[in-house]
């Protein structure tokens, strides 16, 4: 027989909480029956204010399976039969009640235009009232306070926000983030009075202050904190009341348990949703077998308060050495508390501008990822200074740079000519834009001088007008024949858009020589060959394949930093000999050649060790098959980590992936290289579905619209709105794109070959395999090597 | 001057080049999309590497180019100067198509 479970409440955690039972209790070993007071399904009470607006904030119903009684809350418990309501069996119950708004014990509190704000009946309540009247005042500048205040205002009322404490909200922010919060809010129309308290209200309606003045309204919000609702059940409370739980979130009786607002976890009550979040999933993971545990709730918030940013994240109040900006021309207030050695980030208060949040969150406990005026300005990076050098292959200085500019290079062939930067590895040129930028100096978006387009609007052209060639592209939209610079661009373009192996054609004499011949050119004009090893997961059988083929090709042999190994010193003759071993034995092209996925690096996760709490190299391995071949604007890298340990590096490749208890954490727009950068924490706890569904659309958007070269570090940096525009596109799909670019992905998955063994199969396109076309059998003699450690060296 | 067979015209893509080994000397040998051919030393000047058969064959202005595939200094093929580091020129040779095969005289 199935087992009983109750839930008492149906708020935003209840609902949380049967989608946890769900994906978890796949035998549907638990009959669920969930008693709501409300008499409409959850909804989204976080965003309550926006259903002014007219906002949907329904959370999508209780999913298939369970009995949800609407209008019928849960009154009476008897433990010792477990029964609710009298007629309600339990084998587990599950309270989840919430919270009551906290109305003081003020004289006039129930007079008619005295409201709380806590329902959409509430909500409805006071629309109704608050037409056609002109004043209203809200008791508390907490959170829920300056959204109700938000509320009267979009109603046309002139509001008033009536604070007890010295600043707005209190709890989150300190004096000198309420004094710049205030003076926005201050801005917007309403009038703050902090450090008053209302001691009456007159029916009427006259709100007196205990300080003697008083003020006339016609409706008054009373947004002065929440209470647990724990009246149901006669077990253990916290010192200030809620179900007293343990970390499994169990209440002294261990049928019985607690989630959400209700619940006072170790003694304290949370009234943010992301604790009650996380207590859903740790029951539900207990009642279906699970060992999981509390983790310190994370009581991080951002929000917009009437359009002002307001974020608070780990301890931000409290011994250390702290780092306070107040700028108050623009309205900007940053605090960032560290330990006394400044080496731990411990927490902090963002108010004016957050954008800097998800770095800053993402740092608790770990250093800060540079000085902190540059974190808190957004720049996560060193801001370079006169003598940093811009290019290292010709020790480039920035000074050198502007003098150049100031000298009157107005582009980047100019500062190359001029001052050598950016013509040896090329990895400066980015930099070297920016310093133009930085200069004064307007930058064409024009690729070369064959096209008068960005990439992203050649991309845009090829795909609107179903181009397929260049000679078409170039003979429409160009001018003369091209070059090193838009060939190689748009045979990446005309690849991402599935146009077929890459060398067929006139697609061949596009492509730069790395992607012509399949492999890596070397300094002296040989190659090297790179097998993919997905996830750098490889058989002993395979690795001996690679060391055969190594040795009796002669070649020098190293392991790369993405897990994989490097054959270098194969001269062109020979790669389709090494290749045709190599496929025989399975592998397949890794495209180290090319401007396309390298590699996706794991740790060995929970399949071996014991601290991982998710298979790093199984999702690895399947990322690397997802997204093989994908041609892009620049090498895309990736890595999965089974746990917070973080051993695979995640966070610094273009996607990474860190294991959580819940899911997969994501993290986007990191590299290593020439400008090292920390990817954004950008999708939290998200299940493999969610993970890859989000990567695809990340990745194409990226291929779409970044510059030529562009890595998705710089490409994030540049983007306007930044990672929040991002979401909006990719997750919200804000620009309704998300429906293309899955398909884009789906075509690339579906469509891909490896290109190796493509070659391999077809004599015509083995045929440019050779050093000297009118003596196919000769290597070329200039080639020449030495020895050094025991290998073949270039000599 | 002596002319050597290289190899059937229809061998040279267009916008490609190859590498030919005459009489002991590395030639790179390229036709551009209209069809006219164009030889110059293979070995890349600046990177000192036989390989600028391999580059990327386009024009700068009125020039037909070929871009070094190391280091991607642009020559033009018609005189082998480089247009990116002044002083800097590749040798060039005489290049014909006669009766279909693909001709390079080198004078040693």
């Amino acid at each position: 027989m199935k087992k009983r479970l109750v839930v008492a409440g149906y708020g935003m955690v209840a609902q949380r909480f049967l989608e946890a039972m769900r994906e978890r209790d796949t035998d549907a070993d638990w009959s669920v029956t969930v008693l709501a007071e409300e008499a409409r399904h959850a909804y989204d009470r976080v965003r309550l204010t926006s259903w002014f607006e007219g906002e949907e904030l329904d959370l999508g119903g209780p999913p298939a399976g369970v009995r949800v009684l609407l209008g019928t809350p849960a009154v009476t418990v008897d433990r010792r039969n477990r029964t609710v309501n009298g007629d309600i069996p339990y084998d587990a119950l599950v309270l989840a009640t919430g919270s009551r708004p906290f109305v003081p014990p003020i004289e006039g509190a129930s007079a008619p235009g005295v409201f709380v704000y806590r329902t959409i009946e509430d909500l409805q309540a006071i629309r109704e009232w608050a037409a056609g009247k002109k004043v209203g005042a809200v008791l508390g500048g907490g959170l829920l306070g300056l959204e109700a205040a938000n509320a009267l205002k979009g109603m046309g009322l002139a509001t008033h926000v009536v604070e007890f404490a010295p600043r707005l909200m209190p709890m989150q922010v300190d004096e000198g983030g309420g004094a710049v919060l205030r003076r926005h809010i201050e801005a917007l129309g309403v009038t703050v009075h902090t450090g008053r308290s209302c001691a009456s209200l007159e029916a009427g309606l006259r709100m007196h202050f205990a300080d003697g003045g008083s003020l006339e309204v016609d409706v008054v919000v009373i947004a002065a904190g929440i209470r647990p609702r724990d009246e149901l059940v006669e077990v253990g409370r916290g010192p200030r009341g809620g179900y007293l739980v343990d970390e499994m979130c169990t209440t002294e009786d261990e049928a019985i348990w607690a989630i959400g607002e209700c619940a006072a976890l170790q003694g304290v009550c949370y009234g943010l949703v992301a604790p009650g979040y996380a207590m859903a999933e740790v029951v539900a993971d207990r009642l279906t077998g699970g060992q999981a545990v509390m983790a310190p709730p994370d009581t991080s918030t951002k929000l917009k308060l009437l359009g002002v940013d307001v974020a608070s994240f780990g301890t931000p109040q409290g011994e250390g050495l702290d780092v306070v900006v107040t700028d108050q021309i623009t309205g900007v207030y940053a605090k960032l508390l560290l330990t006394d050695d400044a080496q731990t980030l411990l927490g902090g208060i963002l108010v004016g501008d957050a954008s800097s949040y998800p770095t800053l969150r993402a740092c608790v406990g770990g250093p800060l990822p540079g000085p902190p005026l540059s974190v808190l300005s957004g720049q996560a990076v060193t801001p370079l200074k006169g003598e940093a050098q811009v290019c290292s292959c010709h020790a480039v200085s920035k000074a050198d740079i502007t003098s150049a500019i100031a000298g009157g290079c107005t582009d980047v062939p100019g500062l190359k000519a001029c001052t050598k930067a950016g013509t040896g590895c090329g990895s400066c040129v980015p930099l070297l834009k920016q310093l133009l930028a930085e200069g004064g100096v307007k930058l064409s978006k024009a690729l070369c001088e064959h096209f008068t387009y960005s990439r992203q609007e050649l991309f845009d052209i090829i795909g609107v007008r179903g181009i397929t060639s260049f000679s078409a592209l170039i003979g429409e939209f160009g001018t003369g024949r091209g070059c090193d610079i838009c060939k190689p661009a748009v045979a990446s373009i005309l690849a991402s858009m599935g146009n077929g192996y890459i060398l067929d054609g006139e697609q061949a004499a596009l492509q730069d020589t790395n992607d012509h011949f399949l492999a890596n050119i070397q300094r002296d004009g040989t190659y090297s060959v790179v097998p993919r090893i997905p996830g750098g997961e490889i058989t002993p059988e395979k690795l001996i394949v690679v060391g055969e083929v190594a040795r009796d090709f002669g070649l020098y042999t190293k392991i790369t930093g993405g897990q994989r190994i490097d054959l270098f010193g194969a001269r062109v003759e020979q790669l389709p000999l090494i290749w045709r071993r190599l496929v025989d034995a399975g592998f397949e092209s890794g495209h180290a050649y090319g401007k396309a996925l390298r590699t996706v690096k794991s740790c060995v996760g929970s399949t071996w060790c014991r601290y991982g709490v998710q298979d790093s190299v199984g999702l690895a391995v399947e990322l690397e098959l997802r997204y093989r071949g994908l041609r892009a604007p620049h090498k895309i890298k990736s890595a999965v980590s089974g746990c917070a340990r973080e051993c695979a590096e995640a966070r610094s490749k273009d996607f990474g992936v860190i294991a959580t208890e819940n899911g997969w954490n994501l993290y986007i727009g990191g590299n290593g290289g020439f400008r090292p950068r920390h990817a954004d924490l950008f999708l939290t706890d998200a299940s493999t579905e969610l993970l890859v569904q989000t990567i695809d659309r990340f990745l194409m958007y990226y291929i779409r619209t970044a510059d030529r070269l562009q890595r998705t570090a710089s490409w994030i940096e540049a983007m306007e709105g930044g990672l929040d525009h991002l979401r909006e596109v990719i997750i919200d799909d804000s620009l309704g794109l998300c429906a293309e670019l899955d398909a884009m992905m789906t075509r690339h998955v579906a469509s891909y070959a490896d290109e190796w063994r493509a070659t391999l199969d077809d004599p015509k396109r083995l045929a440019r395999f050779v050093s000297f076309v009118n003596a196919p059998d000769t290597p070329d003699p200039d080639i020449s090597f030495g020895t050094e450690r025991g290998q073949k060296v270039p000599s | 001057m002596r002319w050597n067979d290289i190899c059937p015209i229809e061998i040279l893509q267009p916008e490609r080049g190859v590498a030919a080994l005459v009489d002991g000397l590395q030639v790179a040998i390229f036709r551009t999309w209209d069809g006219t051919l164009y030889a110059i030393a293979n070995r890349d000047p600046i990177a000192k590497a036989q390989v600028m058969s391999r580059g990327i064959v386009g024009t700068r202005g009125g020039a037909p180019t070929v871009a070094s595939p190391l280091h991607k200094q642009v020559y033009d093929l018609r005189t082998g100067e480089c247009l990116d580091v002044p002083g800097i020129r590749i040798p060039t040779y005489p290049v014909r198509c006669a009766e279909g095969q693909v001709q390079v005289a080198v004078t040693t």
